[in-house]
């Protein structure tokens, strides 16, 4: 390779390294705005927003209500994918009783909280984006601005509190489904009864086997409708623009969720 | 073109002016948008700025409103100069003027009804049944107070501008500034537009500040008119003196006339040379 080469190479990781370093700037900004706006009016440090409320329950319906079905199907098949291939597995091993621990500990400790959020990432990742960018296009953004009401307060804020808060609670959910699924397949394939299920999922699952799953999903939850709020806010010309920022938060959305989980997979690890 | 001295409308002699603009230029990632804009706005009065496509209108009602931060000028409002203020220091300033957007800019997610009580909502200390009562007059005056339980997906364009302006007047503002007010409108909905900003100049004294392209509406409404072409005012003056003005940009501004000193063909390189090298 040519210096010249190189030196473009490095210059292009350079610009690609500054636009992550805004990029997560700017998630940092709108995250911190929003804890604030948040936590200020409990402090006696903000006006209380009526609207703010409002949006944060209304968003929570939005989020976490509307999505339940399609994440019970989703987790569903998924528990009674994973008993399937475990049970081939594990039967090998001579140890097909094993099938409800596996189960647990995948669905609690990675797939329930993951894949709920990337469900949640194309439902509401997307529909954020879209429905912000719109506003941007049709200047409601700047008619907020301009009736002296802060956007993050009153759209960013109720949408990154919702979607944690609910992302938690969803996750609960899906863990329950997923065992559920587990054991639907484990009843037919295996022959195994409902007592045996339970008492062997219980036996062998741990408290901090749920804890960290959802300690997982409330950074996933912000990290989705951050990143939604943000492709939102930055849209630039018309129904194009909107499009583009639908996609790049679902795009966006997936790699920083499997960036983050890896991450405390490790830490996981490492310390617990 | 030479820029004609703006001086205070006779029948308010000699007053601090309610918005100053003073040498602003605006610049957008090296292009010049505007390039020097001075101009004077008077208690009480209606300015209307016009001009084509592309010429900084809209440019300029932003830097006038603070959300643009001018590269070059100042910018005053209410006696208070705003081209250093930040967002929360702008704030208080904001309650005292409303903004007709261009397309109504109406929240989709709220009936016309919260749309219009939200800012009474958030900044005035109103109990909920006052503030019914203080919608349905301010919706009562663009005629719409039967409208409140709608959806803005289910009402016109002309009736979003409407609701744009009694959303715009909710906080009974001293200024009031519209963009584009009648584009896209049909011309009966246009005359509607046109005589709520009259009635609301004459009705509640406000100061108004009308962006447009559209030339009827323009004398109709106007006390005193600006005529902004590639970033400067070329032309001000009362409608008369702006019919009567003999710069050939405003003449061919209000006939209409395709080709003029504002020219048809944009292409700034030489036709026959592009085709054949």
């Amino acid at each position: 390779m040519s210096e010249n080469r190189v030196e473009s190479l490095l210059g292009t990781l350079g610009g690609a390294g500054k636009d992550l370093v805004f990029y997560i700037g700017g998630m940092g900004y709108l995250l911190t705005g929003s804890l604030w706006h948040l936590a200020a009016p409990w402090l006696g440090l903000e006006v209380r927003r009526r609207a703010g409320s409002r949006a944060l329950f209304a968003q929570m319906v939005r989020v976490g209500v509307h999505s339940i079905p399609i994440v019970t199907l989703v987790i569903y098949f998924v528990g009674m994918i994973i008993a399937l291939q475990m049970a081939y597995v594990l039967k090998g091993f001579g140890a097909p009783q094993a099938v409800p621990v596996v189960v647990g500990v995948a669905m609690l400790r990675e797939l329930g909280p993951l894949l709920t959020a990337i469900v949640l990432t194309g439902f509401a990742g997307a529909s954020i984006a879209a429905e912000i960018g719109t506003m941007v296009v049709s200047e409601e953004i700047l008619a907020l601005e301009s009736e002296a009401l802060n956007p993050i307060q009153f759209l960013v804020m109720p949408r990154v509190i919702a979607t944690a808060v609910m992302l938690l609670c969803l996750t609960i959910f899906a863990n329950l489904i997923g065992i559920l699924g587990g054991f639907t397949i484990s009843s037919i394939v295996l022959d195994m009864g409902s007592n045996f299920y339970y008492s062997k999922t219980v036996e062998f699952l741990k408290m901090q086997d749920l804890v960290t799953g959802l300690i997982k999903s409330v950074v996933f939850g912000a990290l989705i409708a951050l990143i939604a709020c943000q492709e939102g806010l930055r849209v630039k010309g018309g129904a194009e623009g909107v499009g583009r920022a639908t996609t790049l938060a679902v795009v966006y959305g997936i790699v920083a969720l499997i960036t983050t989980d890896l991450f405390f997979s490790w830490l996981f690890y490492k310390v617990l | 073109m030479t820029e004609t001295k703006t001086s205070p409308p006779a029948t308010h002699p000699a007053r601090e002016p309610v918005i100053r603009v003073e040498g602003v230029g605006m610049d957008f990632s090296g292009r010049t948008v505007l390039d020097s804009v001075s101009m004077d706005i008077y208690h009480g009065e209606t300015a209307v700025v016009m001009g084509g496509s592309g010429c900084g209108k809209s440019t300029l009602l932003r830097v006038m409103i603070g959300s643009y931060q001018p590269s070059r000028g100042r910018v005053s409002l209410l006696g208070q100069d705003i081209t250093d203020l930040s967002e929360k220091e702008m704030d208080p300033l904001r309650l005292r003027f409303g903004i007709l957007f261009q397309s109504g800019a109406l929240y989709n997610s709220m009936t016309v009804a919260e749309n219009v009580a939200l800012p009474m909502r958030e900044h005035t200390d109103l109990d909920d049944g006052i503030i019914d009562i203080m919608v349905k007059m301010k919706l009562e005056l663009v005629g719409l107070r039967d409208f409140g339980e709608l959806m803005p997906a289910q009402i016109s364009g002309g009736m979003k501008k409407r609701v744009g302006l009694a959303r715009a007047i909710a906080l009974d503002p001293e200024i009031i500034f519209y963009d584009e007010p009648s584009a896209g409108l049909d011309p009966i909905v246009a005359g509607v537009i046109d005589m709520l900003i009259m009635d609301l100049s004459k009705k509640l004294g406000v100061t108004s500040v009308v962006v447009t392209h559209d030339m009827n509406s323009a004398f109709k409404i106007a006390d005193r008119m600006f005529m902004l072409y590639q970033g400067r005012v070329v032309a001000s003056g009362t409608p008369a003196e702006i019919r009567n003005s003999s710069d050939p940009v405003v003449q061919q501004f209000i006939t209409g006339a395709p080709d003029g000193p504002i020219p048809l063909r944009m292409s700034k390189t030489d036709f026959g040379k592009d085709l054949i090298g």
